[in-house]
């Protein structure tokens, strides 16, 4: 009777084993982590709809979302990667340091954070995309398209990655058309529908005939459609929300990254690195041009946009001046990732102050 | 820049209809808490009627079914509340606050189907009146229905509590419950009905925001309106006009400053957003100085429950 026992116990111990091994070796899970919920149509949809694209490429995966950045954020990450996760993607600047944190105590899970600039252990890889290349698009679009030369922009919160965008988007507009003036409206939310139309209200009553936005929700294109203006789409492609009025959309494309990321751990062949994409690599999709927009400025982007993508342009080359007149980037120049990862000035021809 | 009257007058619109949502929930919390009843779901109730409306938009097509569906869904909610804090007699402020944490929670799971769907337009009035009378036009002319109704609303709840029997009757309940119940009115009756009325008017509110203001679904795309909303009905002491007067200048400090912005004023932007809640605290803080008008304004068994009738 005991000797059977103990035979049943080990060969069930065994066939567990057998399962588990099998479990681990057939296929990869990944997790992702979003600051917000996914069904905000922004920033966090974005995401997952790269999470789907990875799903869709034969992989499982888990997603929590509305995680705070805070000590919550390491309880999430610690239970993903205790619960057989081999690679967790999170998606906000805010997890960086719980990233690492929880890193050090799994070493057999890889960590892929985005926005941030920590990699304090080899398990742990960064990446970023170059929104900013897209905001110059469509800053040659508004240039050659304003009669008002006001061109109205909601901002939502000071940081370098959205003084990027209103830098590089003044800059490009500027190139084709030296009068324009950037209105910048700070709205100090990612997405309250509610608030971006009052902004963009307010910034289309006092005259602005082209509206940017870096803030998430479709309430922005909307407006402007009911008032007669032009805008462009955040994050996804806008158009059906505002026919009329979207000239088109910088688009946030993780999903081809994802799934290489993915494929990476399933290979062995995952390795630690800090990747910022660009329109070149896919990670920034222009959307469809709006017919509206005349053929002259149409080829001007098609050329822009190739030449982004081939590295032939930078959208910070010199001379660049920020508000003052000091010099930021001297002829010829091209601004590195450095100063690009901590803009905190505007350039000439922004009006007002960054608010602190 | 050129200040001219029109541009006086299109910003005077746009204070208007950012005020409109906070008018309609603010003059049904009033009625409900006239009667006694401190109901904290406001939000909750709000984004539940702005997902119902959206979906309904979305499913039927219809426009007056969305609009009607989204008072009932406020309705069906508030019954929630309604049943708890007065057939079972739970806590008004931990209910309300559990209603607000459950609307928000079941509208993002109804709503995980209608995200990136644009809304339908929806139809507006006189505009074709809209160029007619300088500074006046845009804010008389060219607006939803429901922009009106909001806006004669505060006439109506004022008129509905100082001249009919029924006001009465709801005052009564709200002041002194024993009293009533003593004189034959059924305070539990009046309570329901008074929730239900509120429910339906948060969820009238958030169909504005998602079918009107900005047509589509976001979660959490109220944004917090309805603790203004709540903060509004203490600030004008209960009184329904003075609801008016203060949407007005909750709604305008947004725009306000955004216009400030944009012409180039350097202002703090995280003062003027709390600027609400403190000018409520402010005027909290003046009442409550005076003991005879805290007695004459605040309904006196608000936010107690009412165990004898039955």
């Amino acid at each position: 009777m005991h000797k059977l026992f103990i035979r049943s116990f080990v060969s069930s111990l065994v066939f567990l084993f057998t399962l588990t091994v099998a479990a681990v070796a057939k296929d990869v899970k990944a997790a992702f982590v979003y600051i917000g919920p996914t069904g905000d149509h922004g920033w966090t949809y974005q995401h997952d709809v790269g999470r789907k694209a990875v799903e869709a490429a034969g992989f499982k995966t888990t997603y929590v979302e509305g995680v705070p950045e805070s000590a919550d954020a390491e309880r999430v990450l610690r239970q993903l990667a205790n619960s057989g996760h081999d690679v967790i993607f999170t998606t906000s600047f805010g997890y960086m340091n719980p990233t690492n944190k929880v890193a050090k105590e799994f070493p057999n899970v890889k960590f892929e954070h985005a926005t941030g600039y920590k990699r304090e252990h080899p398990n742990v890889a960064t990446y970023a995309a170059r929104f900013y290349e897209g905001r110059a698009i469509l800053g040659t679009i508004a240039g050659s398209m304003t009669k008002s030369n006001v061109i109205g922009y909601v901002a939502s919160f000071p940081i370098p990655e959205v003084i990027r965008g209103i830098n590089s988007f003044t800059l490009a507009a500027q190139k084709v058309n030296p009068n324009i003036k950037t209105k910048i409206v700070w709205a100090f939310t990612w997405y309250d529908p509610g608030k971006e139309a009052e902004a963009a209200k307010a910034l289309i009553d006092q005259g602005a005939d082209i509206i940017a936005q870096h803030t998430d929700s479709t309430a922005i294109v909307q407006i402007a459609e009911k008032a007669g203006v032009y805008a462009f789409g955040q994050a996804s492609d806008m158009d059906k929300f505002a026919p009329k009025a979207v000239l088109t959309s910088v688009e946030n494309n993780w999903g081809p990254y994802y799934v290489e990321r993915v494929k990476a751990v399933a290979n062995g062949t995952w390795n630690q690195k800090d990747t910022w994409h660009g329109i070149g690599d896919g990670m920034v999709v222009i959307s469809d041009l709006d017919p509206s927009i005349p053929s002259n400025v149409r080829s001007k982007v098609k050329k822009l946009q190739a030449d982004l993508a081939s590295g032939k342009v930078h959208a910070f080359t010199g001379p660049i001046y920020d508000q003052k007149g000091n010099l930021m980037v001297a002829e010829g120049k091209t601004a590195d990732d450095g100063m690009l990862a901590g803009m905190m000035t505007y350039v000439k021809g922004v009006e007002g102050d960054i608010p602190k | 820049m050129i200040i001219d009257v029109n541009f006086v007058g299109l910003i005077i619109a746009s204070i208007m209809a950012s005020a409109v949502p906070l008018i309609l929930a603010s003059c049904g919390e009033l009625i409900t808490e006239r009667s006694g009843v401190l109901n904290l779901g406001v939000e909750g109730m709000m984004i539940i009627g702005a997902i119902s409306g959206f979906a309904l938009m979305t499913v039927t097509g219809s426009l007056i079914i969305a609009v009607f569906g989204a008072m009932l869904a406020g309705v069906l909610i508030s019954t929630i509340f309604a049943f708890l804090t007065q057939t079972l007699i739970t806590n008004h402020v931990a209910t309300g606050l559990a209603l607000t944490i459950f609307g928000i929670g079941i509208s993002a799971m109804i709503g995980k189907n209608f995200v990136g769907i644009p809304g339908k337009e929806f139809p507006i009035i006189f505009e074709g009146l809209k160029d007619t009378i300088p500074l006046l036009s845009p804010i008389l002319f060219g607006h939803s229905i429901v922009f009106y109704f909001a806006f004669a609303l505060p006439f109506i709840t004022s008129y509905f509590l100082k001249k009919t029997k029924i006001g009465l009757i709801v005052r009564a309940v709200g002041d002194s419950p024993e009293s009533a119940s003593n004189q034959g009115i059924n305070v539990k009756l009046v309570r329901y009905a008074c929730i239900l009325y509120g429910g339906a008017m948060c969820g009238l509110a958030g169909a504005y925001l998602s079918m009107i203001y900005t047509p589509q679904w976001i979660e959490n795309m109220t944004g917090g309106r309805g603790w203004i909303a709540l903060a509004l009905v203490v600030f004008s002491t209960w009184n329904p006009i003075k609801i008016l007067i203060g949407a007005m200048i909750f709604g305008g400090l947004t725009i306000i400053q955004f216009h400030m912005q944009a012409i180039g004023v350097r202002i703090p932007v995280q003062f003027l957003t709390a600027l609400p809640y403190i000018v409520t605290i402010i005027v909290l803080v003046v009442i409550s100085r005076d003991s005879r008008k805290i007695r004459l304004s605040t309904p006196s068994s608000l936010g107690k429950s009412f165990y004898k009738d039955n």
